[in-house]
């Protein structure tokens, strides 16, 4: 059974219908990729996975329907996401920053355990553990927002373009990393505009365009589809 | 007697009760960016609860000292304005969390003229007195007269804002708070359940409220329906002094503006030659609020807006 299932999503706003029913599964251990262009409704897909817009449709994880639960109550059933613009809270430490990813858990030891690995991961924050976040640079602002995410210790995690306004060197890190966690078991469905690095890591993918899926499989048959070059791979 | 002492510590007395109702102001202006104009009107509900209590604890125990008296009306009121600022948020602002700004604003201001006049109906217009249950012990103090009441309500306010302080920066609701005023959605995505982190909110502002309006109306010895509306314009302008949202800054500016106010009230028939009295202490507030909106708007420690993640 997929740990994540959906079927006829549609989400809008107001009169623009950004999402017009689309299906799409994730398994257990799978990394899954969302390619598109701007504009397809992928952010806004995601968002909805959260319960952050509304939408309409079958939505289960773990087999338990998520259509009108609140946020937190989605997160707290072991989804999280790493939003657009990474959202970290620029005001808190770091090591704050990282006390908020696991605000759902009691398990000091376990906290504690999981920060010395954040660190681990990431020793740019360690170094920076006291700083304010809103003073890091975008790529260790990333770096948080996934540290963080992996605290509350995820059974999914969605990350909306990871590689965004990124220098090539760290996006290349960032991917490094997200590889990593999904080889160590963590199951990851990655929205992503860079179509190519999308498709090298993931296993499966969909193509998403103005608000539907229009292909999908095997991430290495999709990266030799002519349509998928033409359009997403510049050739 | 020396007047410069003597205001100096009749302004830091007024200047903590201001800085503790400014601290409901900001604490709410931090996470919703709204303008809780109900929250004076909280404040003096609080009083006239307590003072209610306190006048039949009086009289069916008159031998009871009169500082449990005042506590057994503070432990009724805190309760009751808990309920009273959970209900408000939750009946008049939390269907209008995603309404233009102007809306909340407006039904604050309705909000609080309903609790004037509901308060009005219910204690009548007449001033409810203080009875005189607490010791009125004085001491001299570099020329200056402070009494027992006076330390009491310094010290029991700087407790409350160390109290708060440690609330807001070491524990996981403050925690929680701070990130919710930072972006409610993202707090959100963390587990939190911002709804209550916003109710929390008000709550614990309102219990603050409750001592402050307490504090006043045993230090000037009666409390009125209409009490509500000038204390809580006095610790708006505190909390935009020190710079609305933050907590520290609400402090300061609590104390700051109570200061001005009592030396501006101990030399304002010097400065005019007597062409005004001490009863003008109120404008200084409102000196400070233009002063403060005009050369700067984000208030002593306030965050440049842009800072917001
Ligand atoms: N809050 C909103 N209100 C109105 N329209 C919205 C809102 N959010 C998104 N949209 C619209 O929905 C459509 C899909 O947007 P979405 O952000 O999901 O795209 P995306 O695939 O993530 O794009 P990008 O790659 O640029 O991030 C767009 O046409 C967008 O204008
Ligand atoms: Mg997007």
């Amino acid at each position: 059974m997929s740990l994540l299932m959906a079927q006829g999503i549609k989400i809008s706003y107001g009169g623009i219908h950004a999402v017009r029913g689309i299906d799409f599964e994730v398994a257990k251990g799978e990394l899954v990729c969302l390619i598109g262009a701007n504009g397809a409704g992928k952010s806004s897909t995601l968002k909805g996975l959260l319960g952050l817009v509304s939408h309409s449709g079958d939505l289960r994880f773990n087999g338990e329907r998520l259509t009108g639960l609140a946020t937190h109550a989605i997160v707290a059933r072991g989804l999280a996401l790493v939003p657009e613009g990474r959202g970290i809270f620029g005001r808190l430490t770091v090591a704050e920053n990282l006390d908020m990813g696991a605000y759902l858990r009691r398990d000091r030891d376990g906290i504690k355990a999981d920060r010395t690995r954040a660190y681990e991961l990431f020793p740019r924050l360690a170094e920076r553990n006291k700083q304010l976040a809103g003073t890091l640079s975008g790529g260790e602002q990333q770096m948080l927002a996934i540290a963080r995410a992996l605290m509350g210790r995820p059974s999914l995690l969605l990350l909306d373009e990871p590689s965004m306004g990124l220098a090539p060197l760290m996006v290349r890190k960032i991917y490094e990393t997200i590889a990593r966690i999904a080889q160590e078991g963590v199951t990851l469905l990655v929205v992503e505009q860079n179509a190519h690095l999308a498709l090298q890591i993931s296993q499966r993918a969909y193509v998403m365009e103005s608000g539907v899926i229009r292909l999908s499989g095997p991430s290495h048959a999709l990266a030799r589809d002519p349509q998928i070059r033409a359009a997403y791979l510049g050739d | 007697m020396d007047i410069f002492t003597q205001q100096l510590v009749n302004g830091l007395v007024l200047g903590s009760i201001y800085a503790l109702v400014a601290l409901g102001y900001t604490m709410v202006y931090g996470i919703l960016e709204l303008i809780n104009f109900a929250h004076g009107e909280v404040t003096m509900i609080g009083a006239m609860v307590a003072l209610s209590v306190i006048g039949v604890l009086a009289g069916v125990a008159p031998d009871l000292p009169g500082v449990l008296v005042v506590l057994g009306g503070i432990l009724v009121a805190i309760p009751a304005c808990m309920l009273l600022a959970f209900g408000i948020e939750k009946i008049a602002y939390r269907p209008l969390r995603k309404a233009p700004r102007l809306a909340p604003l407006i039904t604050a201001i309705g909000v609080s003229i309903i609790l004037q006049n509901l308060a009005m109906l219910i204690w009548g217009r007449q001033y409810v007195s203080f009875p005189e249950i607490l010791p009125t012990t004085k001491f001299e103090f570099l020329g200056a007269h402070i009494s027992l009441l006076q330390i009491a309500i310094v010290v029991l306010a700087l407790t409350i804002m160390a109290g708060l302080w440690l609330l807001v920066e070491k524990t996981r609701l403050g925690r929680a708070m701070r990130a919710t005023a930072q972006s409610r959605e993202v707090a959100e995505l963390m587990g939190v359940n911002v709804d209550r982190v916003i109710s929390a909110t008000f709550i614990i502002g309102a219990a603050i409220a409750v001592i402050a309006g307490v504090m006043v109306s045993a230090y000037y010895g009666l409390a009125h329906y209409y009490m509500g509306f000038m204390l809580g314009l006095k610790a708006f302008s505190a909390a935009v002094l020190g710079g609305i949202g933050n907590i520290a800054g609400a402090m300061l500016g609590g104390l700051l503006l109570g200061v001005i106010e009592a030396l501006g009230a101990g030399y304002i028939g010097d400065i005019t030659g007597g062409f005004l009295g001490s009863h003008y202490q109120d404008v200084f507030a409102f000196f400070v609020l233009i002063g403060v909106l005009v050369f700067r708007p984000s208030g002593l420690l306030g965050e440049r807006v842009a800072n917001r993640a």
